[in-house]
C-alpha cells in the first residue's frame, strides 16, 4: 500500500507528462488527479490504521553500495511520516482539483499553446518528490527528495517561463535553497564520516556518542551534535523560508497560485520542520543548536509578521504569513516540543492551503488583479470565497475559546507553541516574539479581508462588475479544506499536546511519564497538583530500560524522540493563566485595530504611513533584506563573474586561443607555404640543413660516453 | 643451402617472376588493351600472395648468411603492403582506363617496386637494404612521371628521381660509414659493434646519414620537400599508391635498421627520431592548412602521420613497434578510404582535386559525404574512430618511456591539423552554394570508401585483432 501510495503520483506525472499528446491534455489531467485521490485515500487508511509503536521499513531496492556505504530506497512507515502522508497528499489532491478551474484559461499562453497537461504533470511529479522526502528511511534518499522537490518547486515558480520576472524568481529559489541544501549536504557527510552510516536507525542511536564528540570543523573544535544539528538545520532553513535564507519565498509567488498553495505554503516549505522533528534523537543532544533555532525562527515570526503587515499583494501577504508560521514551528521543535511543530504544521497546512486557494479564487474572479488596493466590497459578489477565507482568516488568528480546547484549528496549535516557547525559554525572548507576532498575524489577516472583502469597490470598475465566483471544481477543495480548517485543531489535540496521546500518538517509550513526575514535583509552579498521578512504578522500570537501550546504542522507540530531561510539553501546560490567555488578547488588539484602520476610520493608515515614513518603507522593503543581498552577493559575484567572463575567459583563454589559431599558426603556415618553393635546390638544401643538424646534434649527444 | 635460401624469397621470386612474364607477354601480344585484365590479375597474384604469407609463415627464416630475414615483423609488413597495393591497382584501374593513361606497364612496375618494399622490410646487410630500396623508388620514380604529356607529372617524376638520387646518396655515405666502423655491412655484426658499451662517433655519423636517407623516404621533415609537388603532380592512383604502400615499407626499414643494427643505442636515435617526430607532425598540420588542393593536403596529412608514427620509433621498444605498426596497418586504410573518394571526385568528366568543389556536397550524396566525415574524423584522431586509437597507442608506448613532452607535443599538432580535417567537413555540410561536384559512378571505388569508412566506425569494438597480431610481429624485431 506505500508503495502505491509513492509510485501513484509519479506514474501520473509521467502519463501526464509524457503521454498527453496521445491521450489528450483533459485525460492526463484527469489521470494524474485520479492517481493522487487514490494516494490521498490510501494516506489516510494508512494514517488511521498505523500501528505507532513499529517502525515499518519497507525495502523498495538497493540505492548505493560502495565501500561501507549502504542504502537501500526503503519507505520508512511510522508516525511523522503517516502525518506528512495525509498532508502531502490530501492538499495535493484538493489541489490537483481546484486547478481545473484555475488553469482553465490563461493569458499567458495563446490559444495553440497546451500548458495545462504539463502543470498537472509538474504538480504530480512534485508531490512524488515529496513523498520521497517524508518517506525516507536514510539521510541520501531524503536528500534525493529534498532537491526533487527543489526542482519541481523551479519548474514550477518559473512556469509562466515568458515572464522574466518568473524566470527570475524561480533562478532566486534555486540558489538560495542550493546554499541551504550546501548545509545540509555538509551534515550528511558529517554524520557519515562520524557514524559511518545515514540509515535513521544507526544515526539515531549514536546521539549520546555524538555529544560526546568533538570535531574539528572551519577554524575550531566544536560538539559534533550541535555541529551536524546546526548544519542540518542550515538545510532546513533553505527550505523552510527561515530568516537569512527567506528572501526566495515572496518571490515564489510568481508561480501560478495553486502551485503556491501546494508548495510553498502547505507542503514543501515546511520540509525543514519535519527533518529537525526527524532527526530529534540528534536535537536532543544538541542544547545549543537547538537554542539557536529557537532564536532564529521566533526571529523569522517576527520579522515576516512585520512585514506582511504592509504588504499590498494579497499573495505576498499570506507568504510573509507563511514564512512567519514557519517560525512558529521551528520554536516548538527548539524547546523540545516536536509534536506540536508537528502539530502546527498539519493545521497550518489545511487553513494555509486555504487561505492561498481562496486569494487564487479572488484573483481568478478579479481576472488576475492581485493588489489589495483595487479590491474592496467583494464580499457580494465572491460569496463562497468569502466565507471560506473568514474560515482561513479565524483559524490562521487563533480564534477559540480561551482555557478550553475548543477553537479553530489555529488557536490550538498556535497557542500550544506559545505556550512552549513560554516554558521552554521560562518566558524569555522567543515567548515575547511569538506574541507580537500573533498580534501582527490578526492585524494583517484582517486587513487581508476588510481591504477585500468589505468597504467601497476601488481599481478598475470593469473588473469589478465582470468580477464572478469560481466555478464548483475550485470551491469544493475550499470546502473540504474547511472542515480540516475548524476541525482539526481539536480533534488532534489530544494527540499532540498531551503527554500521554503523544507518546501513544508517536509511539514512544513509556519513560516521559515518570520523568514527568520528577521534573514536576522540582518545579515552581504549583498549579499542577494533578500531574504526578501519571507516574507509576511501571513507567519507572521502562525508563531505566530506555536509557540502557540508548547505552548500548540503539536507536530510540517512536517516530520522535525526547530526551528523559525534556520536560517541555509539561512545563507547557502549567503555564500561568495569562500566559495561556496572551495569545488570544494579542488576536483581539490585532483585530480591533485592523477593524480601526480599514472600516471605521480607512484614513487613518495613510496618515500613519506618511508619519512614520521611515519605518514604513522599512517594513515595505522588507527590511532591506533584498537590497543588502543585492549588495553583498548578487553585485560582487555578477563583477567577478564579468571579469571572469570578459577578462579571463575573453581575453586571456578566447584571446590566446584565438590569438594562436588565427596569428601564429597562420603565419606559420605562410611560411611553410614560402619554404615549399618549388625549386629542386631549395628542398636539397632543406636535406642538407637537416643531415647537418641530425650529424651536430648526434655528435654533441651521442659521443659523451 | 641455395635451395633453403630460395625458398625463404619465394614469395618475392614468384613476384617478381610473374611481373617479368606479365611484361614480356604483354609486350608481344595485346599491349595497353591488356592493362585492364593485367591490373585485375597483378592485383590478385599480390592477394594471393599476402594470403600465402600470412597463412604459411612460421617462425623465423635467415636467408644468404643474414642477409634476408623473414621473420613475424617482416610477414605483417608484407602482408599490409601486399594488400593495400592490390587494393589501390584495383581502385585505378578505372580512373587510368578513363584518362587514357591505361597501360600495361603500370601494374608490372607496381609489382617491382612491391618486390622492393618486400625485400626492404626484409633486410638483414646493408646492401640487402639499398637493392631492396633502390628497386622500389627505381619503379616509383616511373610512375610518378607515368603521365608524360603532363608537364606536372613529369615535373614530379623529375624532383623524386633527383631528389631520391640525394637521399640515396645519403645513405649511401651513411652505410659506407657504418661499415668503416664496424667492418661489416651484416646487421647482426652492426648491432654487435654498436653495443660494446663504447660506440664510435663514426658508427653514429653513419646512422644519421642512414636516418636522412630513411627519412627521405617516409618523408619526415626536414626531408619531406618533394612530397607535397610529387602527390600533386603525379595522377591520383600514383599518389594514392605512393601514401599507402611505400610508407609501409619505409616505416618497416626504418623500424628494422634501428632495432636489427643499432638496437644497443637506442637512447641515441631516440632523440633524432622525437625530433623528426615533432618537426613532421607540427609541419604537417600547419603547412596542410594552406592548401586548397586536396592532393597536396593529402600529402602534407601523410607527413603528419609519419611524425605520430614515428613516435612509436622514438620510444625504442616493443611496445613502440607494435604501436607504430598498428598505426601503419589504420594510417594505410583510412588512406585508402580517403583517395577512394579523391579517385571518384570530378566534374563534367574532368577529375578535380579543389577542396572548395566539396561545397554542400552532403546534399547531393549524403552517404558518400558521411563515409568520408568519418574518414575525415579518423584521420584527425576524434573517438571513437579507429585513428583515435592509432594515436592512443604511440602515445602509450611513449608515456611508458616518459617521454611526456612529446605527447603533449603530438596532442598539440593534431588539435591543430584537426582544423583542416574538420575544413572539409564543414565545406561538405556547411558550405557556401555553388556549383557542387559529381562523382564518378565506379562501385570499386565506392565500395573501397563505404568499406574503409565501417572499419574505421566497427574497429573500435577489438580493432579485429590487430593489435595482438602487431605484438607478435613486433616482439621478433625487439627483443
Amino acid at each position: 500500500m506505500a508503495q502505491i501510495i509513492l509510485f501513484a503520483p509519479l506514474i501520473g506525472a509521467l502519463i501526464a507528462g509524457f503521454g498527453w499528446r496521445m491521450i489528450g491534455e483533459t485525460a492526463a489531467q484527469w489521470v494524474a488527479t485520479g492517481l493522487l485521490f487514490l494516494s490521498c485515500l490510501l494516506s489516510w487508511v494508512v494514517f488511521v490504521t498505523l500501528d505507532a509503536s513499529v517502525v515499518q521499513q519497507i525495502h523498495i531496492l538497493d540505492f548505493i553500495r560502495s565501500g561501507t556505504l549502504d542504502t537501500a530506497w526503503a519507505i520508512r512507515l511510522d508516525r511523522l511520516t503517516a502525518i506528512m502522508l495525509i498532508v502531502v497528499t490530501s492538499v495535493s489532491a484538493l489541489v490537483h482539483l481546484y486547478s481545473f478551474g484555475y488553469m482553465a484559461h490563461d493569458d499567458n499562453w495563446d490559444h495553440h499553446e497546451h500548458y495545462k497537461a504539463r502543470f498537472f504533470a509538474y504538480l504530480s511529479f512534485f508531490t512524488f518528490a515529496m513523498l520521497m522526502l517524508v518517506t525516507s528511511d536514510n539521510l541520501v534518499q531524503m536528500f534525493f527528495g529534498w532537491e526533487g522537490v527543489g526542482v519541481a518547486s523551479y519548474l514550477l515558480i518559473g512556469f509562466y517561463y515568458k515572464k522574466p520576472s518568473a524566470n527570475a524568481a524561480a533562478i532566486k529559489a534555486f540558489v538560495v535553497n542550493r546554499v541551504g541544501d550546501f548545509g545540509f549536504a555538509l551534515g550528511i557527510f558529517g554524520l557519515f564520516y562520524l557514524t559511518d552510516a545515514i540509515d535513521f536507525d544507526t544515526v539515531f542511536a549514536a546521539g549520546p556518542q555524538l555529544a560526546d564528540t568533538q570535531l574539528a570543523f572551519l577554524w575550531g573544535e566544536w560538539n559534533a551534535a550541535n555541529l551536524l544539528a546546526v548544519l542540518l538545520f542550515i538545510g532546513a532553513m533553505g527550505k523552510s523560508a527561515q530568516l537569512i535564507l527567506h528572501t526566495w519565498l515572496p518571490d515564489a509567488m510568481e508561480g501560478p497560485t495553486p502551485v503556491s498553495a501546494l508548495i510553498h505554503a502547505a507542503t514543501m516549505v515546511t520540509a525543514g520542520v519535519f527533518l529537525v522533528c526527524r532527526m530529534s534523537p540528534l536535537y536532543e543532544y544538541a542544547p545549543e543548536a537547538k537554542t539557536f533555532i529557537v532564536y532564529l525562527g521566533a526571529t523569522t515570526a517576527f520579522f515576516a509578521a512585520t512585514v506582511g503587515l504592509v504588504q499590498n499583494d494579497i499573495k505576498r501577504v499570506i507568504a510573509y504569513s507563511t514564512c512567519s508560521q514557519l517560525g512558529y514551528m521551528f520554536v516548538a521543535a527548539g524547546v523540545g516540543v516536536y509534536s506540536v511543530a508537528m502539530f502546527h504544521l498539519l493545521t497550518h497546512a489545511f487553513f494555509k492551503a486555504m487561505l492561498f486557494l481562496g486569494a487564487g479564487s479572488v484573483i481568478h474572479g478579479m481576472h488576475h488583479e492581485q493588489d489589495m488596493r483595487n479590491y474592496g466590497g467583494l464580499r457580494k459578489k465572491l460569496p463562497y470565497t468569502y466565507w471560506a477565507m473568514m474560515i482561513g482568516t479565524l483559524a490562521i488568528t487563533g480564534v477559540g475559546i480561551p482555557l478550553t480546547y475548543i477553537g479553530f484549528a489555529g488557536f490550538l496549535s498556535k497557542d500550544a507553541i506559545i505556550e512552549s516557547a513560554w516554558a521552554g525559554t521560562q518566558g524569555g525572548y522567543a515567548f515575547w516574539m511569538l506574541v507580537i507576532a500573533a498580534l501582527f498575524t490578526s492585524f494583517y489577516s484582517w486587513r487581508l479581508m476588510f481591504l477585500t472583502f468589505f468597504g467601497t469597490p476601488r481599481g478598475d470598475k470593469h473588473t469589478h462588475e465582470h468580477a464572478h465566483e469560481s466555478p464548483t471544481v475550485m470551491l469544493v477543495p475550499l470546502g473540504v479544506l474547511a472542515i480540516g480548517a475548524v476541525f482539526a485543531g481539536m480533534v488532534w489535540k489530544k494527540d499532540f499536546f498531551d503527554h500521554e496521546g503523544v507518546t501513544k500518538f508517536f509511539g514512544m517509550a513509556q519513560h516521559h511519564a515518570s520523568e514527568t513526575a520528577h521534573g514536576t514535583t522540582e518545579g515552581s509552579d504549583a498549579s499542577h497538583g494533578g500531574t504526578t498521578k501519571h507516574a507509576d512504578t511501571g513507567t519507572a522500570a521502562a525508563t531505566g530500560h530506555e536509557a540502557a537501550a540508548m547505552a548500548h546504542g540503539q536507536a530510540p522507540q517512536g517516530a520522535i524522540y525526547m530526551a528523559p530531561g525534556n520536560t517541555v510539553m509539561e512545563d507547557a501546560h502549567h503555564a500561568p493563566k495569562w500566559v495561556k490567555v496572551s495569545p488570544f488578547i494579542a488576536m483581539l488588539i490585532g483585530f480591533f485595530v485592523a477593524l480601526w484602520f480599514y472600516i471605521i476610520n480607512p484614513e487613518m493608515p495613510k496618515r500613519l504611513a506618511e508619519t512614520q515614513r521611515p519605518l514604513y518603507l522599512f517594513l515595505l522593503n522588507k527590511w532591506y533584506f533584498d537590497e543588502i543581498y543585492d549588495f553583498l552577493f548578487v553585485q560582487p559575484a555578477k563583477k567577478l563573474g564579468t571579469f571572469f567572463w570578459k577578462r579571463g575567459d575573453g581575453a586571456v583563454i578566447d584571446g590566446s586561443i584565438n590569438g594562436v589559431a588565427m596569428g601564429i599558426i597562420p603565419f606559420f603556415t605562410r611560411l611553410a607555404g614560402r619554404a615549399q618553393s618549388g625549386y629542386i635546390f631549395t628542398y636539397a638544401f632543406w636535406m642538407v640543413i637537416g643531415i647537418a643538424v641530425l650529424v651536430t646534434w648526434m655528435s654533441l649527444t651521442g659521443g659523451a660516453h | 643451402m641455395i635451395q633453403a635460401d630460395l625458398n625463404v624469397i619465394l614469395p618475392e621470386i614468384v613476384i617478381s617472376v610473374y611481373a617479368m612474364l606479365a611484361l614480356l607477354g604483354a609486350v608481344y601480344t595485346g599491349k595497353d588493351r591488356l592493362s585492364g585484365a593485367l591490373t585485375w590479375l597483378t592485383a590478385a597474384v599480390m592477394a594471393l600472395v599476402a594470403m600465402w604469407i600470412a597463412l604459411s609463415g612460421q617462425g623465423t627464416n635467415v636467408a644468404f648468411g643474414g642477409m634476408f630475414h623473414d621473420d613475424g615483423f617482416a610477414r605483417f609488413a608484407k602482408v599490409t603492403i601486399l594488400l593495400s597495393g592490390a587494393v589501390v591497382l584495383v581502385m585505378s584501374q578505372d580512373y587510368m582506363a578513363r584518362r587514357g593513361l591505361a597501360r600495361f606497364e603500370y601494374p608490372v612496375l607496381v609489382a617491382l617496386a612491391t618486390v622492393g618494399m618486400m625485400v626492404m622490410v626484409s633486410a638483414g646487410d646493408l646492401i640487402a637494404l639499398y637493392m631492396g630500396l633502390e628497386l622500389q623508388s627505381l619503379a616509383l620514380y616511373v610512375i610518378a612521371a607515368f603521365r608524360r604529356d603532363s608537364v606536372k607529372s613529369t615535373e614530379a617524376g623529375l624532383k623524386y628521381f633527383v631528389l631520391g638520387a640525394l637521399s640515396s646518396g645519403l645513405l649511401l655515405y651513411g652505410a659506407s660509414l657504418v661499415y668503416g666502423f664496424a667492418g661489416t655491412t651484416l646487421f647482426s655484426g652492426i648491432i654487435a659493434a654498436a653495443g660494446e658499451g663504447y660506440t664510435p662517433v663514426g658508427l653514429l655519423f653513419g646512422l644519421s646519414f642512414m636516418v636522412a636517407g630513411l627519412a627521405f623516404k617516409i618523408s619526415a621533415v626536414p626531408f619531406h620537400m618533394w612530397t607535397p609537388d610529387v602527390y600533386e603532380g603525379a595522377p591520383t592512383p600514383v599518389t594514392a599508391f605512393f601514401a599507402t604502400a611505400p610508407k609501409v615499407a619505409a616505416m618497416g626499414l626504418f623500424a628494422r635498421v634501428l632495432h636489427d643494427a643499432f638496437g644497443g643505442v637506442s637512447h641515441d636515435w631516440g632523440q633524432i627520431i622525437a625530433m623528426l617526430s615533432v618537426l613532421s607532425m607540427f609541419l604537417g598540420a600547419v603547412a596542410a592548412i594552406g592548401q586548397t588542393n586536396i592532393k597536396r593536403l593529402m600529402a602534407f596529412s601523410s607527413i603528419a602521420h609519419m611524425g605520430y608514427a614515428m613516435i612509436g620509433l622514438a620510444a625504442g621498444t616493443a611496445l613502440g613497434v607494435q604501436a607504430m605498426l598498428t598505426y601503419m596497418a589504420i594510417y594505410v586504410t583510412m588512406n585508402i578510404g580517403t583517395f577512394a573518394f579523391i579517385l571518384a571526385m570530378e566534374k563534367d568528366g574532368q577529375p578535380v582535386t579543389d577542396i572548395s568543389a566539396l561545397n554542400l556536397y552532403a546534399k547531393r550524396e549524403p552517404a558518400r559525404a558521411l563515409a568520408l566525415l568519418v574518414l575525415l574524423f579518423s584521420l584527425a584522431g576524434v573517438p571513437p574512430m579507429l585513428g583515435f586509437f592509432a594515436k592512443l597507442g604511440v602515445w602509450q608506448a611513449a608515456l611508458a618511456v616518459d617521454m611526456v613532452w612529446l605527447v603533449v607535443a603530438s596532442a598539440v599538432a593534431s588539435a591543430i591539423g584537426a582544423f583542416y580535417y574538420l575544413r572539409i567537413v564543414f565545406f561538405m555540410y556547411f558550405g557556401a552554394e555553388g556549383e557542387t561536384l559529381q562523382t564518378a559512378r565506379a562501385p570499386v571505388l565506392w565500395v573501397c570508401l563505404m568499406g574503409s569508412a565501417l572499419v574505421m566506425v566497427v574497429g573500435v569494438v577489438n580493432m579485429f585483432g590487430l593489435e595482438s597480431v602487431a605484438a607478435a610481429a613486433a616482439a621478433t624485431l625487439v627483443n
